[in-house]
């Protein structure tokens, strides 16, 4: 017998001495790594005084990934990326049910600082958002300063690096004392993306970052979530569909129903989401057809 | 029910496909009919013909790529459409099988009546019956029918051996017979690649249906 590559297979099958050949690809694709998950949502539930406005999630987020989450206005999906980074309990009476889990670490546990969650979960707002009296520079700067980081030459260096990876540096890096406020809608929105992510974060959640913003700004918006995920794990949620569908790795549809209560109905990978969902509530939704 | 207006241009979409459907059989069955009767001026008017099919599947083509553009369809609008720009082109290149045969009856000339074609009439009403119930799984998108008629093209695989062994028999016994017989391996061969088609609309019935690409009949040639 040839001296083929050949591994056990199945207890079984080794008992009765058969040996399983496998192709290249199916022992590549068993030697490939599972993907790392970066948050883990259990049954979480969000609550804004007495009304419930989410119930029931259970997800997993992929690290180093683009998720997406889509769904009709008021369905809850911005409320659910608060519950991420304990950014929902700053409404009044808010509470959040369940746990959300971040690299394996309940971030409700009692005793976790939710300043030190924010760090680790940074978040992109629907509108740029810079500081009005600081400059470009200082808006990068002011959520390491915030950390306790003291050293100029460290401040310095950390801003150029978010502002680069944000794909700002060329733009702006003559200009660096000018106020954050005098670039356009755009670049406000890149400032805001290397703000949060000079405290380098392990998440980035981003609501609607770009239906402020024009065609050309948005394209350019999208290709830095693609960028991002490389070194980041980035949540988004979006009203446009075709955006989810061209940054997104996985996408999560959600609705409320009857009750108002926002819940998951679907998650599953971009391209089968929006090529063939298995739930006639997304495919109503994503055909335009809701209601 | 929201989107009216897209769902009628995909329904009248749709109804185009038929329209380029029954050309395609029309193109078939006067091919053959043409081939049959020895009727070459016809068989010319057919190849010209085909030029009137060629239009209109470019005309659909130009209709569902404006309107993916415009109203950026997803799942089954989104496998619709896809599926229509497939469909159209295997209805556009079953006639240019039927121009094929067209050609072959002006190649043969006033080869005298009548002509001897063995088991190539019964290959084209096969390939008729098979393009008939493509379109018909693809309006009423019944997958089970779409399976069923890929195992007709074995069928039609089955004929056209017997077409391949015929024509070389005859030719080894004469030889003068080479050249009609030539042609008449290409109008079968044109037959089998028609009913492969019609295999190939099926499988864009259940990529349709289902979202899933499968190759259902792989057929020998």
């Amino acid at each position: 017998m040839p001296d083929t590559h050949v591994e056990s297979g199945t207890a079984a099958a080794s008992a009765i001495g058969v040996h399983i050949v496998r192709t290249e690809e199916e022992a590549a694709a068993s030697a490939a790594p599972a993907q790392r998950v970066a948050i883990r949502a259990e049954n979480v539930e969000a609550w804004y005084g007495p009304k419930l406005a989410v119930a029931g999630v259970n997800m997993e987020i992929r690290a180093n990934s683009v998720t997406a989450l889509i769904g009709p206005s008021g369905c809850g999906k911005s409320t659910l990326i608060r519950t991420f980074n304990r950014m929902h309990e700053f409404a009044p009476a808010a509470r959040v049910g369940g746990a959300v889990f971040l690299d394996g670490e309940n971030i409700y546990e009692r005793g976790i600082d939710p300043a030190r969650v924010r760090q680790r979960v940074g978040m992109v707002f629907q509108k740029p958002n810079p500081f009005p009296t600081m400059s470009i520079a200082e808006n990068v700067a002011a959520g390491l300063r915030f950390l306790g980081v003291r050293s100029k030459s460290e401040i310095n260096d950390r801003v150029e690096r978010a502002l680069k990876v944000s794909a700002l540096w060329e733009e702006v890096k003559n200009d660096l004392k000018k106020p954050g406020m005098a670039l356009s809608g755009g670049q406000q929105q890149r400032l805001c993306i290397a703000r949060a992510i000079a405290v380098e974060p392990e998440v980035v959640l981003m609501d609607e970052p770009c239906s402020a913003l024009d065609p050309i700004a948005t394209l350019k918006i999208e290709d830095l979530m693609r960028e991002l995920a490389v070194q980041y794990t980035i949540v988004v949620v979006t009203h446009n569909m075709q955006q989810a569908a061209r940054v997104s790795d996985r996408t999560a549809f959600m609705l409320a129903g009857e009750d108002h209560v926002g819940r998951l109905v679907e998650y599953r990978s971009t391209e089968e989401l929006f090529t063939r969902p298995q739930d006639k509530r997304t495919e109503d939704y994503i055909t335009g057809r809701f209601g | 029910m929201t989107r009216d207006l897209f769902s009628r241009e995909i329904s009248e979409l749709q109804d185009e496909v038929l329209i380029l459907g029954s050309m395609a059989e029309k193109a078939i069955l006067d091919s053959m009919e043409a081939l049959r009767d020895g009727d070459i001026r016809w068989s010319q008017k057919l190849v010209e013909d085909d030029q009137r099919i060629n239009a209109k599947r470019f005309e659909i083509e130009e209709r569902c790529i404006f309107v993916i553009a415009s109203q950026q369809p997803m799942a089954t609008d989104l496998r619709a459409l896809v599926s229509m720009l497939f469909i159209i082109t295997d209805l556009e290149r079953i006639a240019d099988h039927a121009e094929g045969i067209a050609r072959i009856n002006v190649m043969l000339g006033d080869e005298p009546l009548p002509r001897r074609l063995g088991y190539i009439p019964s290959m084209a009403d096969r390939s008729v019956a098979m393009l008939r119930d493509s379109l018909k799984a693809y309006i009423e998108q019944d997958t089970a029918l779409a399976r069923q008629i890929c195992e007709a093209d074995d069928e039609v695989d089955r004929l056209h051996d017997r077409v391949y062994e015929d024509s070389t028999a005859a030719m080894i016994a004469d030889p003068r017979t080479i050249q009609r017989n030539t042609y008449m391996l290409w109008t079968s061969h044109n037959l089998e690649r028609i009913a492969d088609r019609c295999t190939n609309i099926c499988e864009r019935v259940i990529y349709l249906v289902t979202g899933n690409m499968e190759e259902i009949n792989v057929s020998k040639y």
